[in-house]
């Protein structure tokens, strides 16, 4: 296992972190997956995995059903003085956020992290927000590593520096961060298994009164966490001579590193690696000796406002030469800012090549282009799609387009009870089993309640696929392995209300057609439960079998390009053809060509 | 010094395992080592590319016209990339085209191949193989992308040791593949010699 191996190896960020982790004896891991975070807590379910085959796991870890649980069910274990790491991507924090500004006021006595693994330009994600925000809005400290040999450092770390100052603290990644491998030096690994204690009589219960009296505690410790900040090796100055100066964070780091070597460029660069609070006096000092200063960092001018603040020379940053409050930097954006900033010749070609793109689509046999198939079938013109996150908002592209209306995860429900009020036109809402466990439930409850007319297809496929097939309350097994009380979807929808639930096998495209006639027809609240597994599941199952397209009997008609479009068909010349490279032998196309030409080989 | 190259293809065909192997690979001559990859959605057919960088080197990827090659493993991502190559640089790419699921419901086109071999000649030197014809030499079209690693190493762009690759390799696969594997690295590395060095 390589996680637990020793000397150096190439990490990926990621795993650079659960190493860290790792290293530093975490007691509690738990996460909700998401891109870019996801394989923090993928290494570290696999370790468990692995450990338990050989005897105890000396850490607990959980995939919660989100991240406002996994980060409560963390704060808990830190507050009766174990380690814990709760890690999600950017938007994952939202969702814990309510959880998060309180318990900055009651604060853990173990140390705890927390990793929020942002997204900039938005490769895998909803939006591009900066949780650095969420430092300075919950006053908690922050740090912001620049490579897999520095995310792995400040991880273990963070957890001093928690347990000093006794609050939580978070770990800010980026796509560029979280995914880049690098060379990692690993340390000695010394995991023991640990119980707290809780300690009862001490002011946790956040009512009002309570509540007035934690806040100005909480300040007084992001006073200390200032010094040290001061005194962190992650904040430190390189002095290449001359007089400006470039103060940078994060992957931006690097890109600065090789243009001042790359364009020979005098200058002292502060690095900074614990970026709230900043070290202000540190910094001052570094801006004293500086004529002209430039802030290199992706997404909102967090450092640089704060630089505004205290600098008395000019401060270069968000809206010179390439530097955007928008996308994530490279080395082009930087070269050329930095030229620029110091005078020097940098030309930039931003002249794009014209490819024809190649977005991924729903796998060759994937359960969710049935449904989908089906639901235009027999769906009036007009009828909105709200959709969720996951495999399935795929549905978005031609041939499907059923998806027309899109937030966060669980808003496909929510918006459907207010479409289905504001207009007159039908609505049938998609949810992926795993985002309805996360966010879904309570606004099932809002439409049953208000009995809000629309259709609500669940597209069950038995995982959490987009982020890389982790389980999920339906599912008989956890994240360590172990057994689990695996959800009964029928029944939790039953058990909430609803009155007319159907559970259908979307491969089988008559019956699924059938049954969401039945469900449009229904008036009020309708559930349809889409029950198929994930084809990458099913394949490492079982022999499958092969299809092809009998040429003597195929019209060219084209359906199964034009209307269903699984990937595994092509076109020769004018034939249309399988390639069995492709095809996972789901055995639905069959049932989509109305001349009956498509055939299991043999 | 420093060294970068993109490897480039589809999702399913193993891009990502083999900028790995030759990341692992560089570490075990003791170079230093970056590399960037997009990991994102679990579904195949999107496009896939990383950089690998090794040597005095800190950014996980690589500026416009600044990699040493670009080693792709279908032709038209050998083209979405080029502007990442050197003028003197290398493109290595296989010539079997994977026409995007879009392109067969009308949405964009698939160039001609000879217009993108020519657009990528005009911009710094071509190396074409059939990568595929080789794997299945090797055993399998599943070793596409230890082929590519093979063809890599022959054209001497890094200066990583072919015992180093080997290594990497045996760590790499189930001991019952990893015969076929150095089988497809061979293969990769006499196709080039028979082109260039004969
Ligand atoms: C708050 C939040 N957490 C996590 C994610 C990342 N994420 C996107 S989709 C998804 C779950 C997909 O699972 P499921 O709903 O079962 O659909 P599938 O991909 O299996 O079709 C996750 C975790 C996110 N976008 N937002
Ligand atoms: S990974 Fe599974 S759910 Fe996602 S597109 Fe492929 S088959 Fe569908
Ligand atoms: S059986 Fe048909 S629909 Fe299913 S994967 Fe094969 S070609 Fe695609």
């Amino acid at each position: 296992m390589e996680l637990l191996g020793k000397g150096k190896k190439v990490l990926l960020g990621n795993e650079a972190i659960a190493r860290g982790a790792l290293e530093a004896d975490v007691d509690v891991v738990t996460t909700y997956p998401g891109t870019p975070s996801s394989e923090i807590a993928d290494s570290i379910s696999r370790v468990a995995i692995y450990l338990k085959k050989n005897g105890e796991v000396p850490f607990y870890f959980q995939y919660s059903t989100n991240e406002k649980v996994a980060l409560e069910f963390a704060a808990a274990s830190a507050y009766c003085g174990l380690r814990a790491l709760t890690c999600m991507k950017h938007v994952g924090l939202n969702v814990a956020s309510d959880a998060l500004m309180t318990y900055a006021y009651v604060g853990c006595k173990g140390g705890h992290v927390i990793v929020t693994a942002d997204d900039p330009s938005c490769h895998s994600s909803q939006n591009e927000q900066d949780n650095r925000l969420y430092a300075k809005f919950s006053s908690l400290p922050m740090l912001e590593p620049s490579s897999p040999q520095e995310a792995k450092d400040m991880t273990i770390e963070a957890f001093e520096i928690s347990e000093r100052l006794e609050i939580p603290i978070i770990l800010r990644t980026t796509t560029r961060v979280s995914h880049a491998r690098g060379v990692v030096e690993l340390n000695e690994l010394n995991m023991k298994k640990k119980k707290g204690k809780f300690d009862k009589g001490k002011l946790a219960v956040t009512v009002p009164e309570v509540a007035r009296k934690l806040h100005p505690i909480l300040l007084e410790k992001l006073d200390k966490a200032e010094k040290i900040s001061e005194e962190s090796k992650f904040n430190f100055v390189e002095d290449f001579g001359g007089k400006y100066g470039i103060i940078t964070s994060g992957v931006s780091y690097n890109y600065v590193k090789e243009a001042v070597e790359d364009l020979n460029l005098k200058c002292k660069i502060f690095k900074i690696g614990m970026s709230y609070p900043l070290p202000i006096k540190k910094l001052k000092k570094f801006l004293d000796e500086c004529e002209k200063v430039i802030v290199i960092e992706e997404l909102e001018p967090f450092i640089e406002e704060q630089i505004r603040n205290i600098a008395d020379i000019e401060v270069y940053g968000k809206g010179f030469a390439k530097l955007k409050r928008y996308y994530e930097y490279d080395m082009d954006i930087v070269y050329y800012s930095l030229a620029k900033f110091f005078g020097v010749d940098y030309e930039i070609d931003d002249k794009e090549i014209e490819v024809a793109p190649r977005p991924p689509v729903l796998c060759p046999g994937c359960p969710h282009r049935a449904t989908y198939y089906a639901v235009k079938q027999v769906a009036p013109k007009d009828t909105i799609y709200p959709t969720d996150i996951g495999c399935y908002t795929l549905g978005l592209l031609p041939p499907y387009e059923t998806a027309d209306f899109l937030l966060c995860m669980g808003s496909s429900i929510g918006t459907a009870c207010g479409f289905s009020y504001a207009t007159n036109q039908k609505v049938i809402s998609f949810i992926g089993d795993s985002t309805f466990y996360h966010a879904g439930l309570p606004a099932l409850v809002n439409a049953v309640h208000h009995d809000h007319n629309f259709v609500l297809i669940i597209l069950d496929n038995s995982t959490t696929a987009m982020t890389g097939h982790q389980p999920h309350p339906g599912n008989a097994v956890d994240g360590m392995g172990n057994e689990a009380i695996a959800m009964d979807m029928e029944k939790v929808v039953k058990g909430i209300g609803v009155k007319h639930v159907e559970v259908i096998d979307p491969r089988k495209i008559n019956e699924a057609k059938e049954a969401i006639k039945r469900a449009l027809e229904y008036k009020g609240l309708s559930v349809i439960i889409s029950k198929a597994p994930c084809i990458l599941l099913e394949r490492k199952k079982k022999e499958r079998k092969i299809y092809e397209v009998n040429q003597e009997k195929c019209k060219k008609c084209k359906i199964c390009i034009t209307k269903f479009a699984c990937p595994a068909f092509y076109f020769d010349n004018d034939a249309i053809k399988i390639n069995p490279a492709l095809c996972t032998g789901c055995g639905v196309c069959p049932q989509v060509c109305p001349f009956d030409a498509i055939e299991v080989v043999k | 010094m420093k060294k970068s190259i993109v490897v480039a293809g589809v999702g399913g065909q193993g891009v990502i395992t083999a900028a790995n192997i030759i990341a692992k690979a560089a570490l075990k001559d003791g170079y230093n080592v970056v590399m960037s990859e997009l990991h994102g959605m679990a579904q195949r057919g999107g496009n896939v590319e990383c950089n690998v960088r090794i040597g005095n080197v800190y950014s996980p990827i690589v500026a416009s016209y600044s990699a040493d090659a670009i080693i792709s493993f279908e032709p038209l991502e050998a083209l979405r990339n080029l502007k990442k190559v050197k003028k003197e640089g290398i493109v290595l790419t296989d010539i079997n085209p994977i026409i995007p699921p879009l392109i067969s419901l009308g949405i964009g086109k698939y160039p001609p191949l000879n217009e993108i071999f020519d657009s990528i000649a005009k911009h710094c030197k071509l190396v074409k193989i059939n990568a595929d014809d080789l794997a299945r030499k090797a055993g399998n079209i599943l070793t596409k992308n230890i082929v590519m690693i093979g063809c890599l190493h022959a054209l001497k762009i890094l200066p990583i040791k072919k015992e180093s690759y080997i290594e990497t390799i045996k760590e790499t696969f189930p001991e019952k593949y990893v015969e076929m594997n150095i089988r497809a690295f061979e293969i990769g590395e006499e196709e080039i010699s028979t082109l260039f060095f004969k």
